[in-house]
């Protein structure tokens, strides 16, 4: 009878086996700690910047994200939107500048685990990681769209500038100013994570598939019942 | 055919760079041949283009220097960028300015801290300005100037360009020996120079003589707080000549300062009376008196309580002065004008404005004269004169009118001279000697100056390290040079290039100066300030370069009515409204206005003008003033932003009503 612990954490591999093909068995755990140290080190990394330009400002307005931090010219950033109606940026995303490291060391935890697990349920523990940075993208995008569509109606400039969607990533514009959202280093390092944990996924299979299918038909034969 | 296709194709090949070469020259199409012709439609010679090549700055570029002149009777302070020759701002000081908001609610008790004998004095004469020194260069931390007219010293902090302090002058009342600092800024150096009784009191000149006094004072700088410590500041009377321009030893000359003098003959005046009047009574003998006093000696007297309480005043009198030796005289020409110092400080150069010669004094042989007693007799007043030929280096003839000395890097000095109209450039000897192709003590060339030349200014021509390359000439007539303004015409102040050898040294550009008469100018390397662009911190009051931790600050703004029935208003200004806009008072309240620029950008100023009270302040990125006043005039009164600060700046209004009683 194989319980369910066994039946989540998968086959145990020999140490002799390993030792003999430590490649096959080494692989999926380096790619994971790899992808581990990679999403610990965006933490301390900006994910997200928005340069904007216009005349009077030569040396250009620019606007930082880390998960939990907005940093930069953003109070005159938020000077400038309180003419066209927009929200302080400091009222966006606050829940997730709050909870995103701590998500941020689940998903280090989870992979950490995600080692010791040699059947089909690591992908569980490896998936929210792999899709991070997506979700980070569309969850940016959704606050601007949230923001850029909800513009206060009484504002100076309501008449001259009508709702719009900030761009996330790329060129934009709004009145004189040009703007240019473009990734930060942590976010290029979690994307990074994300293909490191894909490949760890597939050496995962690689390695532990025909373990589980060898146990599953053992476990199958009459003889070993 | 085949032949055709393929040179038509070579030639397209040859033909796309010629197009690209067509497309580059239409787009930078202009040429120095351009050049000439734009010279030859406005009758510019090749000279003129190349001044212009030196001194114009295209759109962006900074300048590499920055003259700080003496605004004359504007009371201010002018700053000029060299080599453009630009006017960057004013500097209010003695003066109330609008636009600075100097006066008009802020800077107020400032100003009224030098009223004379407790009169309102709302201008200043200002002549020479100082730039804070360390090891006798510019450091570029403070800036100081006197006012002529009353007596007084302002300090002015080069962090924010705002004027910090002004003292009025116990003792006399009017100056033009200041300002000058010591090497190291320990003192600056304020001479008086018309004499009159102690604290201007009454006295008829019959007793010129008896009453009337001549002093020097010393005020302490503590560079720490950035004012002038007035309980470490002392004086020194003098005997009653008119004490006239002043600088300070450096190296080889350290603790001493030299200052020059007029009327030596005492003369009062009278010609109402048919008695000569000062012109000539005060210029009747060959010579006046260099005064060379040694400070760092009056120091040590005064730290030893030596002094009497003058007016409130400690002053070293002449009596001490003399028993401790602080004080000896020599010859100078008649009538002079400055006393400049060598860079290495070891040459003194006094023109008088009478005598076609600069005189030059060397420190070593004073040092020994003085340690000799070689004197040639003493003045009325008991004060040993140094024998003139055992004290004078060299005498070179300049030409007429010879005023004030600066000095470039490689021996050269320069002279202005007022009735020459021209600027001459001279060899010093000694150790400099080898460093110009000319001999020493030479007359080398005059260039033409327009007209009457005052004071000059070369970059840094005052320090123990003089640059070279400029020179701004100073002068008070124009007379021709520029469109005319009406019968009141602008001053010029011509810039020299004296970067090259010799006897070139062309006048390149003339500025109108239509503001105020700039006596002296310093000219400070531009690099070597450290300017705020905003204040360091939201809340911030420049009064004393610190946080104000009762500041208003957003979500913070409110009236509040107290129990003596005076008002606080707690305000921030942001582009483009001020909170509160409504502010209710009652007829005779005395209010408190409390204003913080909640801004961070560089240059979003606001301004803060309330009519019929009479207000108008300037609230820079980060600033916080308080305004005081009595609303004593009931009625509704739009107060507003006075500065051109967003595209919503009408808006930025609000509206103060008074209730009637
Ligand atoms: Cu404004």
């Amino acid at each position: 009878m194989v319980s369910i612990v066994d039946r989540i954490l998968g086959p145990r591999v020999e140490p002799e086996e390993v030792s003999t093909h430590s490649l096959r068995y080494g692989a999926p755990g380096v790619l994971l700690l790899i992808a581990r140290v990679l999403l610990l080190t965006s933490l301390f990394l900006p994910y997200w910047h928005m340069e904007l330009q216009a005349p009077q400002y030569p040396d250009g307005l620019h606007m930082t994200a880390f998960l939990n931090a907005l940093t930069g010219d953003v109070a005159e950033i938020d000077g400038l939107n309180h003419y066209i109606g927009m929200r302080s940026l400091y009222e966006a995303a606050e829940i997730e500048r709050i909870v995103g490291v701590f998500i941020m060391i689940a998903f280090v935890v989870m992979l950490e685990l995600a080692a010791y697990i040699h059947t089909r349920w690591a992908v569980l523990l490896i998936a929210p990681a792999v899709f991070f940075p997506v979700v980070f993208l569309v969850d940016l995008h959704l606050w601007m769209r949230h923001f850029g569509l909800n513009l206060d109606p009484h504002a100076p400039l309501s008449n001259a500038v009508k709702p719009f969607v900030p761009t996330a990533l790329g060129k934009g514009g709004i009145g004189q100013f040009v703007t240019v959202a473009t990734p930060g280093t942590g976010l290029i390092l979690a994307t990074v994570a994300s293909f490191v944990l894909i490949a760890a996924l597939y050496f995962h299979r690689r390695a532990y598939l025909p373990l589980v299918k060898q146990r599953n038909a053992t476990a199958a034969s009459p003889t070993s019942a | 055919m085949n032949i055709k296709w393929s040179t038509g194709r070579r030639l397209a090949v040859l033909l796309a760079p010629l197009a690209m070469c067509g497309f580059a020259a239409t787009a930078g199409a202009q040429s120095m041949r351009d050049v000439e012709t734009v010279a030859k439609d406005r009758g510019l010679t090749t000279a003129d283009l190349i001044a212009a090549a030196k001194t114009y700055l295209p759109s962006g570029q900074k300048d590499e220097y920055l003259m700080f002149a003496s605004g004359g009777h504007a009371g201010q302070i002018f700053v000029v960028g060299l080599p453009s020759m630009r006017l960057l701002r004013s500097i209010a000081v003695f003066t109330p300015e609008p636009w600075q908001g100097w006066g008009f609610g802020v800077g107020d008790k400032i100003i009224a801290e030098g009223f004379p004998n407790g009169k309102s004095n709302l201008w200043g004469d200002t002549h020479h300005p100082a730039l804070s020194e360390t090891k006798g260069d510019y450091d570029g931390q403070f800036l100081f100037i006197n006012d002529k007219i009353n007596a007084r010293v302002a300090v002015i902090d080069l962090r924010d360009w705002e004027t910090k302090q002004i003292i009025k002058n116990p003792l006399t009342l009017s100056d033009h020996g200041g300002t000058f600092v010591t090497p190291n800024t320990e003192y600056i150096i304020e001479g008086g120079q018309y004499a009159t009784p102690w604290g201007s009191d009454y006295a008829p000149i019959s007793e010129y003589k008896e009453q009337y006094k001549g002093s020097v004072t010393l005020w302490k700088f503590d560079r720490n707080r950035g004012r002038i410590d007035k309980t470490q500041s002392f004086a020194i009377e003098l005997p009653p000549y008119w004490q006239d321009l002043s600088d300070a030893g450096k190296l080889a000359s350290d603790g001493f300062f030299f200052m020059n003098s007029l009327n030596t003959e005492l003369a009062t005046g009278g010609i109402q009376d048919k008695k000569p009047p000062f012109e000539a009574g005060a210029s009747r003998n060959a010579t006046d008196f260099l005064h060379i006093i040694d400070w760092k000696k009056a120091e040590q007297v005064f730290k030893a309580g030596k002094v009497e309480q003058i007016k409130g005043f400690p002053v070293i009198t002449l009596k001490t002065a003399l028993a401790e030796g602080l004080l000896h005289l020599t010859p100078e020409p008649r009538s002079p004008h400055g006393v400049d110092v060598a860079p290495k400080g070891d040459f003194i150069v006094i023109s008088g404005k009478l005598d076609p010669h600069v005189t030059i004094y060397s420190m070593e042989k004073i040092k020994q004269a003085i340690t000799s007693r070689t004197y040639s007799g003493t003045d009325e007043f008991g004060v040993p004169i140094l024998d003139f030929d055992s004290v004078v280096e060299a005498r070179i003839e300049v030409g007429l009118g010879p005023l004030h000395t600066q000095f470039g890097p490689d021996g050269y000095a320069y002279t202005s001279l007022y009735l020459d109209s021209a600027v001459a450039r001279w060899t010093l000897g000694g150790s400099y000697g080898s460093s110009t192709p000319e001999p020493d003590w030479t007359l080398v060339h005059k260039t033409p100056v327009h007209y009457n030349v005052g004071h000059i200014a070369a970059a840094e021509g005052d320090t123990v390290s003089p640059d070279g390359k400029y020179l701004v000439s100073l002068n008070k007539w124009s007379v021709d040079r520029f469109v005319p303004t009406g019968p009141l015409l602008p001053q010029n102040l011509q810039l020299l290039d004296i970067s090259d050898d010799g006897t070139n040294m062309p006048v390149l550009y003339d500025m109108a100066m239509g503001v105020g008469e700039p006596h002296y100018a310093q000219i400070i390397k531009a690099d070597k300030l450290n300017t705020w662009t905003v204040y360091p911190e939201v809340g911030w009051d420049p009064h004393v370069q610190n946080i104000n931790p009762m500041a208003p600050k957003p979500k913070m703004e409110r009236v509040q009515r107290n129990d003596d029935n005076s008002v606080d208003i707690y305000m921030t200004a942001i582009r483009s409204h001020f909170n509160p806009e409504h502010i209710y008072l009652k007829q005779g309240d005395t209010v408190r206005w409390h204003i913080t620029n909640t801004e961070r950008a560089v240059d979003a100023t606001h301004g803060f003008a309330v009519p019929v009270y009479n207000i108008t302040a300037s609230l820079e990125p980060g600033e916080s003033v308080t305004i005081e006043f009595v609303a004593d005039t009931p009625g509704t009164f739009p107060f507003y932003c006075s500065e051109f600060c967003s595209a919503l700046h009408l808006e930025m209004m609000g509206y103060l009503m008074v209730e009637p009683k």
